[in-house]
């Protein structure tokens, strides 16, 4: 089976986001950067499904060269091919992504069984770039999967809903969205690293075709809120102050 | 006229819908109309009585055929033939799995934009908005154009709010014209989950544990807690990376968002990627033995100490306490 994952390079950020003085992105002037933590599990997931089935996972991003960082390490978790669609920098919205995307896909000799991607981003979370691919392509498409089989010619792919799991079954070539938790993906050894470096990346310059009608106007930090907690006590004495807490200002015991 | 999309439990609005609905009526305020919803599934009549409480004026229930349980592109199809008979200036869902999902076809199929966790909107030529980014880590002013707005609510972001005079929704019932390529995507079957006890999203009490437990095995106190209180156990991220949670525990950007009464979060350093799991929290109580902890800054309350000490005593307490 011949399967994508579609990835994006995004800023490691630490506990607390600087944002730069603009306030147009992230201050990532001390930052190294990562692919989203589904998307993590995507790469992974589509390493293992063609491992299985006797194909090949190629990893896809959309982005500046600098990407290349982060389809490198994908290549180190064993994907077969990487491929770059090469922007000059701007940021993409979800429309004009799907749209490079889907155009890639269906300009390619060989097409995939399988085409994940991230639930959502971490940065944008706009919660749509796969569900527009499989649309132009023309695919069907589940997103929210935390559990994923391959069987045949067919998906089965669970959805945690209240008490339980909701199962689909999709035909393939499909498009699945999956969440963190679906898999643990591996650490790449140093060996696969070096290999990774001297891998040839596909890459194919792309234009947008217009404009994108979400447009960012700027970041903000959310408010924190304000005041520190208040200290019930110190240690194990405090056992006494937690349970009139609970009981009687909480009412939950 | 504002459309929207209300997820339901046989007949009684999700928590997050009636959310959406406050959301969707200042959308509606601001274009000088109404809302009226559109529900799917058995019992969506039902919901008329509920929607009154949030101003709905008229109310539209999905009948066809096919359509049984939960299928992505016939509810997409659905309201996209919905919006067709409407011409509704925006659609909105709840920021769920299943509201995002339908939203999001419907703007593939309309070739429309779409903003995602959305907590806020100004109403004009195009919508000025403010939405959720990195989880809710960080907030991004946007602008959303085209033709129809579609727009889904960040979930626990837009307290539910009924109107102060009810109204009293028509309903009406809508058969949209389905193929075979839009039941492509249905849920095939449920299956229960065989783990014990409240789910974290509707965990009433939740105990969280983080680096700080220090292993596996030391989750037994907080599982003893959690019981006693009648709550579930939650981990940050570190915790499941360590292997000593499963990931289903996960609270945070990645993991569950849980909205407990109260959430103690014993050993958890408050990093924002774990505040934005655990922000819907009425109160949280943090076991800390750092005083300079991000979380004690962001707790109602707190208790300086090793959670290995603190959490056996309130253990013995509580239980001394119950008898």
């Amino acid at each position: 089976m011949e399967t994508l994952a579609c990835l994006k390079r995004v800023p490691d950020t630490g506990a607390k986001i600087v944002l730069t003085d603009d306030n147009q992105e992230i201050d990532t002037s001390n930052l190294g950067f990562t692919m989203s933590p589904h998307e993590e599990c995507a790469v992974e997931e589509a390493i293992q499904v063609a491992e299985d089935t006797d194909g090949a996972a190629t990893a896809l991003t959309l982005g500046t060269e600098e990407s290349t960082e982060q389809l490198r390490t994908a290549l180190a978790m064993r994907a077969a091919d990487a491929v770059l669609l090469e922007t000059d920098g701007d940021e993409w919205g979800p429309s004009e992504t799907a749209g490079a995307i889907a155009d890639y896909v269906a300009g390619r000799e060989e097409g995939f069984d399988l085409l994940l991607f991230g639930n959502e981003s971490a940065d944008a979370a706009n919660h749509q770039v796969g569900i527009r691919v499989a649309n132009e392509l023309g695919l069907p498409c589940v997103t929210g999967i935390k559990t994923l089989e391959v069987d045949g010619d067919t998906v089965v792919a669970k959805r945690e809903v209240s008490g339980g799991e909701e199962v689909y079954e999709l035909p393939t070539p499909a498009v699945v969205g999956v969440k963190e938790g679906l898999n643990e993906p591996r650490y790449p050894s140093m060996r696969s690293k070096m290999q990774a470096r001297k891998q040839t990346i596909e890459q194919h310059g792309v234009e947008k075709s217009g404009v994108d009608d979400l447009q960012k106007v700027r970041l903000e930090a959310p408010e924190e809120s304000e005041g520190a907690a208040e200290i019930l006590g110190e240690g194990p004495e405090a056992a006494d102050e937690i349970v009139a807490l609970l009981g009687e200002e909480l009412e939950v015991l | 006229m504002v459309l929207a999309l209300v997820e339901h439990e046989a007949g009684t609005p999700e928590e997050t819908s009636l959310e959406m609905l406050t959301l969707a009526r200042d959308v509606a305020a601001g274009t000088g109309s109404s809302v009226e919803t559109v529900a799917f599934e058995d019992g969506a009549a039902g919901l008329a009585d509920d929607l009154d409480a949030y101003g709905v004026s008229d109310h539209h229930v999905v009948e066809h055929d096919r359509l049984g349980g939960y299928a992505p592109e016939a509810w997409a199809e659905s309201v996209s033939q919905l919006a067709d008979e409407l011409t509704p200036d925006a659609i909105l869902a709840p920021g769920s799995d299943r509201g995002h999902e339908v939203l999001a076809h419907v703007a593939a199929r309309r070739d429309l934009p779409m903003a995602a966790n959305c907590t806020d909107v100004t109403v004009g030529e195009e919508y000025e908005l403010t939405r959720l980014r990195w989880g809710g880590s960080l907030i991004e002013e946007a602008t959303l154009g085209g033709e129809t707005k579609l727009l889904t609510a960040a979930e626990h972001e837009v307290s539910a709010e009924p109107v102060a005079e009810p109204t009293d929704a028509e309903i009406h019932r809508f058969s949209p014209t389905l193929d075979d390529a839009d039941f492509r995507v249905t849920v095939d079957r449920y299956e229960e989950s065989d783990e014990e006890g409240v789910p974290l999203g509707e965990a009433r009490i939740v105990v969280g544990g983080g680096r700080g437990v220090g292993g596996p095995e030391d989750y037994d106190q907080l599982e003893e807690l959690a019981e006693l209180l009648g709550g579930t156990v939650g981990a940050s991220r570190a915790a499941v990376n360590e292997g000593w949670r499963p990931h289903s525990d996960q609270v945070g950007q990645t993991g569950a968002k849980i909205s407990p009464k109260l959430y103690i979060a014993c050993g958890i350093s408050g990093a924002v990627q774990h505040m934005v799991g655990c922000k819907g929290a009425d109160n949280i109580l943090a076991v800390n033995t750092d005083p300079e902890a991000a979380i004690i800054q962001k707790a109602e309350y707190a208790v300086i100490g090793d959670l290995h000490e603190v959490v056996p005593a309130l253990n013995e307490a509580i239980r001394n306490a119950k008898s």
